[in-house]
């Protein structure tokens, strides 16, 4: 990747120097500059096909890379955001609420990164308290009350570690919501849309159907907690992200997820219409042939699909 | 027998001084072991016969499952289930196999948790007692497969499930797959819960991370062993990030009894005669 990287600069600077080139002196260059530029999209798709897993983490953790709310506003009309867990606070790390896919009711929830240091500072890095995952399963149960299906996106570096998480029993809110959406009378859908850390996500992550977005990571814990807790050593976190298995091809292979939603070249944040679109399409389709099975075999097959997971001899 | 359980016992409570630093309950070799709570010198062998409790203090030391099993079940009627499961390498994780040889070694059992029916005072219920001196009773797919399985095995037979929490949290060598542990235990506890019967969570030191994010704190009722260490995050994970001392006594069954998250601290001298109470009183009229 490092090689492949110094090349695609090369050639970046090539082109800049012949469309500057071609501009100042007027001379037609068109032929050159098409040349440089297929042979720069062949390489980024050979680069983006080659990420290394820590290459994925720095995608998945972009700044740029878009968030619930991005995706929420594409995919469906009328996002109406509700508030509060009814018992301590509104954690803004968690959002939520209902809209309208194609005129149907949906209740949409996800993890909510800032798009800047402010927005970060007041969402906490998506980082959720416990009144989060509250906010999150009392939405939850309302969509069950109304019969209608509920869509996650998951995108967290994880559970917040602080004094407050630990006093409002941050482990017993996550426990529940994992107990709860097991049995949740209504088709759940979630989508790691960037990254998916530890019981955080999970908490999010019990559904009929699990898919992830191409260059999202889903992992027990951050790569560099892994190597703090495992080696002692935070710095190793690139070497974690290699032996801990997090992208979503490891994923697809240990059949903890359903499928791979592939990206725009370069990531995400290149095209968004073009992902939600696809998102929008399969969560269409998938919700066909969810509400058309009876509740009973619904949650059976979730009850399997999580109850098949490990291995063991 | 079950009249003699209610008959009202006299003790004195004792108070677990906090502390500054976290005491490090392993009873070491040797002889005399210096109490890691009152700072006394204790004859080993008086600590073994006293459940693994400071006669002084009353600090409670980490116990492992067999210890626990004889404390707990009548004798002669545990029927251990899912003994032979084996621990696999699911990410290929360099070294783990032989850690999991060595932990084995270490402590004569194959994984961090030993289910089986047995009976409390008579009274029938699936057991399942994790072990924190295997790799930090670290949840795993032998864990969560073999937590599963007795909650399921419970649900069929209509019986009460009761686990011992004892675990450090994730099993980090098995990644994802550790983490997809909590659902599948979460999933096979609520389908017990939908039938109406009874789960009993009994939380000793330490409980942390994903048993704690998961069936630790679904129990109908919540019972924790005196100054066990009960939490999500690590302490010191928690510190770097808020980059502030912890509160005296953070995250002790005492503070989370204080925060509304245990229903009971109950002394480990009592805790089967509690047991034995709920179980008695949760019995389904046939
Ligand atoms: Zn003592």
């Amino acid at each position: 990747m490092a090689d492949i990287n110094q090349n695609l600069e090369q050639l970046e600077n090539k082109l800049e120097a012949l469309r500057e080139f071609s501009d100042t002196h007027g001379v037609d260059l068109n032929k050159e500059i098409k040349a440089v530029e297929e042979k720069l999209y062949e390489l980024k798709i050979e680069a983006y096909k080659n990420l290394t897993p820590w290459e994925k983490v720095n995608l998945a953790r972009h700044g740029e890379r878009p968030t619930s709310l991005d995706y929420i506003d594409k995919i469906f009309e009328d996002f109406i955001e509700f508030h509060g867990d009814r018992n301590f606070r509104d954690d803004p790390s968690i959002i939520g609420g209902i809209a309208s896919l194609e005129g149907k009711a949906i209740t949409v929830i996800g993890h909510q990164k800032g798009r800047n240091t402010k927005e970060n500072i007041k969402r906490n890095f998506g980082m959720p308290h416990p009144e989060g995952y509250r906010k999150a399963l009392r939405l939850m149960k309302q969509a069950e009350k109304f019969k209608r299906p509920v869509i996650c996106f998951i995108d967290t570096p994880g559970a917040f570690c602080g004094i407050g998480a630990e006093e409002r029993g941050q482990g017993e809110a996550i426990a529940i919501n994992l107990m709860e959406m097991s049995r949740l009378k209504t088709p759940i859908i979630s989508i790691v849309i960037g990254e998916g850390g530890s019981g955080g996500a999970l908490a999010l992550g019990v559904a009929d159907k699990v898919y992830m977005l191409e260059h999202s990571i889903y992992s027990i814990l951050s790569p560099e907690g892994f190597a703090a807790i495992l080696w002692k050593d935070g710095t190793r976190a690139k070497e974690a992200a290699q032996v801990m298995k997090i992208t979503s091809e490891d994923l697809k292979n240990f059949e903890i997820i359903d499928d791979i939603i592939n990206e725009p070249l370069g990531g995400a944040h290149k095209d968004i219409g073009e992902l939600a679109k696809s998102i929008k399409k399969l969560i269409i389709n998938d919700l066909q042939e969810l509400e058309k099975q009876d509740l009973e075999s619904l949650l059976n097959k979730r009850y399997i699909k999580f109850r098949k997971i490990g291995e063991y001899q | 027998m079950i009249k003699g359980i209610f008959k009202k016992t006299k003790y004195v409570t004792t108070s677990i001084p906090a502390q500054e630093k976290v005491p490090t309950p392993i009873i070491p070799d040797g002889m005399w072991i210096k109490c890691n709570s009152c700072d006394q010198i204790v004859y080993k062998k008086d600590i073994e016969e006293n459940n693994r409790v400071c006669p002084y203090c009353g600090f409670h030391f980490r116990m492992n499952a067999r210890e626990r099993i004889k404390l707990i079940v009548d004798e002669g009627t545990f029927k251990e289930l899912d003994s032979n499961l084996l621990t696999l390498n699911p990410l290929d994780f360099p070294n783990y196999e032989d850690k999991i040889r060595q932990q084995e070694e270490k402590t004569g059992i194959k994984e961090a948790v030993i289910t089986g029916i047995g009976r409390i005072y008579g009274e029938e219920a699936v057991i399942a007692v994790m072990d924190c001196f295997f790799l930090m009773g670290s949840m795993g797919s032998v864990v969560g497969e073999k937590i599963t399985r007795a909650v399921e095995e419970a649900t069929i037979r209509r019986l009460p499930v009761i686990i011992f929490c004892a675990s450090g949290g994730a099993r980090m060598q098995e990644g994802i797959f550790s983490l997809m542990q909590m659902a599948k235990t979460a999933g096979a506890i609520a389908r017990h819960a939908e039938e109406g019967l009874l789960y009993i969570s009994v939380l000793t030191d330490p409980t942390t991370g994903g048993v704690t994010a998961s069936f630790a704190m679904l129990g109908d009722i919540i019972i924790a062993e005196p100054g066990a260490l009960i939490g999500f995050a690590g302490s010191r994970v928690i510190e770097q990030t808020i980059r502030q001392k912890l509160p005296e006594g953070f995250q002790r069954a005492e503070f989370l009894l204080e925060h509304g998250f245990i229903d009971k601290i109950i002394k480990r001298e009592e805790i089967k005669k509690t047991l034995g109470k709920l179980l008695y009183l949760h019995k389904e009229v046939k």
